[in-house]
């Protein structure tokens, strides 16, 4: 699979043999608000003679009344493309540019400054190698340069050049700059980035850009594209372990079985043995096919497809690696987060994690602490907010493979997605495995109703629906059934009528009968909330005295009385199945509400009107008021 | 020990990668085939990334009525060729109603007979997910945008709200009623693509290639000739000059340029040395400032 080109023989071949040469250098711009990342930018598209001429045309005609350089020019123009960036005068999105100069060809992720935008920023650098971050000379190191590099360190960017922009706003001061270099430099070093160059430049007047300003004889390093086309970033990845994610299962016919993806890191040849993560099975690989024809071997970044030996089973998800150098292999591990949405992120809840092609429900069992992001402080906390990073440990409902996150970017990081919207609500870098599936062993520890509890990665708590035949009872109890479990919760609902027809069917309706079916209601819940559950019993449960025998029996499991509160005439109306008919016309007796009392309850822990409101707004509330 | 990748490998696999992710991920994939030289490219990239299986979703043309009869021709000859399973779509209300660029406007006639009816086949097809050849660096609305680009059930793009897009796992969940945009190439510039094709031998519409064509200048613009519905105004006569293509679309609506590259060698010579964009010569994008982006909000490709 290789795209040299025919044996050069003209110009242009030797000129395309030169392009393909070419190295790629994935690089992102961040820093504060108005410290001119868009400027620069523009001028490096400019110097690099991409800017062609109706863009310029047009440029010139937007750039009236706005700050420019020799050029005439805003050069911010060139990149803030959506109309109300240009209203605002600031970058929302990330932007990818392309440039190339006669060495290096360019792809730079132009990312937003605004605090609000700090999750895009995380999304331009998870492809990057290398950062510029931008300082305004007049204003040093802010808050946004430090949460900046914080995430750069967090996403894994090793290498950073430190442009000091805006230095002919301070008639380039020699002195100022050198002190906002330390200071970085000081703030950077628990960061762990591998080169950290710095450079002051006027984006706006070119200086430093291409080539060392006359205006800063003091400055006698390397200037910033010079610099770029040099820097080495890339780690020699076929030294790392093979690691093969299965993306698609390549069947045409009866005949061929082939597992496509591309390789995440390492090298692997036919003959080599593999292993699969999920059933720890071997295999050879017996050829590597590409539409160009088979392969011998194929290296890291190539999107291949592979054939075995033998037949094993292989689906999308699974991860190929050699024996003695395998994955982890876990359902549990300790991760860094950086949360993206504005519904915060609780321990408890369940969401879908997505790692490579692998994509699991998983819970954020246990908040660590929380980084703070300007003084990389860490405190304890009971949520993640918009924007905030923290250290959590996550359960994940199956076993995945896996390795931490600063030995292979592409099988540590993940991404997690809210299981009804179906929003990306947060990324993570997995640092180590909790536990590892190799080598299990019974842990010292009573499987109780904490442990089955934190496995659910939820509250067992029963709750008990009270209310009249037709009343709304169980039209609630099962639109909060969905929900929850939509939402990944376990639940199930024990309703009066299931119960009599198996468990109670010896039972009656006299007052002695009524006691023992709710007794043994009662002592079943109390069983699947010690399960693990959440229980909803929907009862008639008419006496006082029986709602509180449930309660007594549930002991110190948490008990809800729900009081589904709606009036005799409106349940009468609605006679859903028929029976206040049949009490009236004198066919069933002891009915609740017609010849039977109906004692409302003297403290339900909540009402819900159901004659007032509709039913899913009555669920909805419910389920917001529930601890789960 | 492999040897690193060039820069077009690079490219190269990372849009496999993520055309497979789409045949993984979705119910009911389709890929978007304009006959331009995006889609030639991105047809080649889809042969390889399923070979030895065909390409497991159908490729969808929106037939505007106003193609160069060359690009139709190119269409069926590569269907043929190749295989695919090809859905030809044109909005028959706009038939109907006899919709054209010359009585309705350029915009109206658009909207009507392309971004109408991609919505048109998109509903009747039920597809989950479309594949398009958008680049990055075509135009400023589309260097924001994500490879996975969500849809709401009225197919509009909300670019203050699309999903964090990190490394390369992508978010390919959706509700009842949305969909996804997918751009296998967004990285690739215009010289990725032409350079690709080249090493590749890809075939093209002959309409990239310089020759005489019949063309009538309007302000600037040199249109072609491609067959009598064009209304030629008082005064003006079709003259034979040496031209092509640098994008196709309607024939009406895209200008041609001057030029004797008749092969892939002088085109790229050529177009590194064109100070121009290659959208320029597209008559819709240039309405206004921010017009891509409201077409895109639309639900325009």
């Amino acid at each position: 699979m290789s795209l040299s080109l025919a044996t050069p023989n003209t110009d242009l071949d030797l000129w395309l043999a030169q392009q393909t040469e070419k190295s790629l250098l994935r690089f992102l711009t961040c820093g504060s608000v108005d410290d001119g990342k868009s400027t620069l930018i523009g001028r490096l598209l400019y110097d690099s003679q991409l800017v062609l001429d109706d863009q310029l045309a047009s440029l010139r005609n937007e750039s009236r009344n706005r700050m420019v350089g020799e050029e005439g020019i805003d050069f911010s123009l060139l990149v803030d493309g959506l109309t109300a960036e240009r209203e605002q005068g600031i970058t929302i999105d990330v932007a990818y540019r392309f440039f190339s100069t006669d060495k290096r060809k360019f792809i730079v992720a132009d990312t937003p400054g605004h605090e609000q935008y700090t999750r895009n920023m995380a999304t331009g650098a998870s492809n990057a190698d290398l950062a510029l971050v931008l300082i305004d000379a007049r204003k040093g190191v802010l808050t946004q340069t430090r949460r900046h590099s914080f995430i750069l360190s967090l996403i894994g960017v090793k290498h950073v050049v430190l442009v000091v922009n805006k230095i002919d706003l301070v008639d380039y001061d020699q002195a100022g700059f050198d002190r906002i270099v330390t200071e970085y430099r000081a703030f950077a070093e628990p960061l762990g980035f591998k080169t950290l160059h710095a450079v002051p430049v006027s984006a706006l007047r070119g200086d430093n850009i291409l080539a060392k300003s006359a205006k800063m004889p003091w400055f006698s390093d390397t200037p910033l594209v010079p610099y770029l086309e040099a820097i080495e970033v890339t780690e020699d990845q076929a030294e790392r372990p093979f690691r093969f994610p299965v993306q698609w299962v390549n069947r045409p016919n009866l005949d061929f079985r082939g597992f496509s993806g591309t390789v995440a890191s390492g090298s692997i040849a036919t003959g080599d043995e593999v292993l699969i993560a999920s059933s720890r099975k071997p295999a050879v690989i017996s050829r590597i096919v590409t539409m160009d024809g088979d392969i011998e071997r194929a290296g890291d970044g190539q999107a291949v497809t592979l054939v075995l030996d033998r037949e094993v089973d292989i689906s999308r998800g699974d991860l190929l690696s050699r024996p003695g150098e395998t994955p982890e292999y876990s359902n549990q591990f300790q991760a860094r987060v950086i949360w993206m949405h504005e519904q915060p992120a609780f321990p408890g809840r369940s969401y879908l994690l997505k790692l490579g092609s692998q994509l699991v429900p998983a819970t954020i069992t246990d908040l660590k602490f929380r980084t703070n992001v300007n003084t990389l402080e860490q405190t304890a906390a009971t949520k993640v907010d918009l924007n905030e990073v923290a250290t959590v440990t996550i359960a994940t409902d199956k076993p995945i493979a896996f390795d931490p996150y600063a030995k292979n970017g592409l099988t540590g990081g993940f991404i997690l997605i809210d299981r009804l919207s179906n929003a990306t609500l947060g990324a993570g870098t997995i640092e180590f495995g909790l536990r590892r599936a190799q080598n299990l062993t019974y842990q010292e520890f009573d499987v109780n109703r904490d442990v089955r509890a934190r496995l659910k990665g939820q509250k067992p708590q029963i709750i008990w629906f009270t209310g009249l035949s037709g009343s709304g009872k169980s039209s609630i109890a099962n639109l909060l059934e969905k929900r929850l479990t939509a939402e990944g919760k376990h639940c199930y609902i024990l309703d009066g009528d299931n119960v009599r027809h198996g468990l109670n069917k010896d039972l009656g309706f006299t007052e002695a009968a009524r006691i023992e079916n709710i007794r043994r209601v009662a002592e079943v819940a109390r069983l699947m909330a010690d399960a693990g559950l959440i229980v909803l019993v929907s009862f008639i449960s008419p006496f006082e005295k029986e709602r509180r025998l449930a309660r007594e029996i549930a002991g110190d499991i948490d008990f809800m009385e729900v009081y589904v509160d709606t009036p005799l005439e409106v349940c009468e109306a609605r006679d859903p199945k028929g029976l206040y008919k049949r009490a009236r016309a004198g066919e069933i007796t002891n009915f609740t509400g017609i010849d039977s009392p109906f004692e409302p309850p003297s403290a339900p822990d909540m009402v819900l009107h159901g004659a007032a409101e509709e039913l899913v707004s009555l669920a909805d509330r419910l389920h917001g008021w529930l601890k789960l | 020990m492999t040897t690193r990748l060039t820069h077009l490998e690079t490219l190269e696999a990372e849009s496999i990668e993520i055309l497979r992710e789409v045949a993984a991920s979705f119910e009911r994939p389709v890929m978007m085939y304009s006959i331009g030289k995006d889609s030639s490219v991105l047809l080649h990239l889809a042969r390889k990334a399923f070979y030895p299986s065909k390409i497991p979703f159908p490729l969808l043309h929106v037939d505007t009525t106003f193609k160069f009869r060359e690009m139709i021709a190119f269409r069926e000859r590569t269907a043929e060729d190749y295989g695919f399973d090809l859905i030809r779509h044109t909005n028959q209300d706009g038939v109907r109603d006899g919709i054209n660029p010359f009585d309705h406007g350029s915009s109206r006639y658009t909207d009507i007979m392309k971004t109408a009816a991609l919505r048109q086949a998109l509903n009747a097809g039920k597809y989950d997910a479309a594949i398009g050849g958008a680049r990055r660096d075509e135009e400023k609305s589309r260097a924001k945008e994500r490879v996975f680009s969500h849809r709401n059930a009225s197919h509009a793009w909300d670019p203050k709200n699309q999903r964090p897009e990190l490394w390369r796992v992508f978010n390919t969940r959706l509700n009842p009623g949305e969909s996804m945009r997918v751009f296998p190439i967004s990285n690739w510039t215009e010289l990725d693509v032409w350079t690709y094709i080249y090493s590749e031998n890809i075939p093209i519409v002959p309409l990239y290639f310089a020759k005489p064509r019949p063309v009538v200048e309007r302000s600037g613009t040199l249109i072609m000739v491609d067959d009598e519905r064009l209304p030629l105004r008082s005064g003006e006569t079709p003259r034979m000059e040496t031209v092509r293509f640098r994008t196709l679309g309607c024939y009406p609506l895209t200008g041609a340029i001057r030029s004797t590259a008749s092969d892939l060698p002088s085109i790229i010579m050529e177009m590194q040395a064109s100070r121009t964009s290659e959208r320029e010569g597209r008559l819709i994008d240039s309405d206004s400032a921010g017009s891509m982006e409201k077409k895109k909000q639309e639900g325009y490709f």
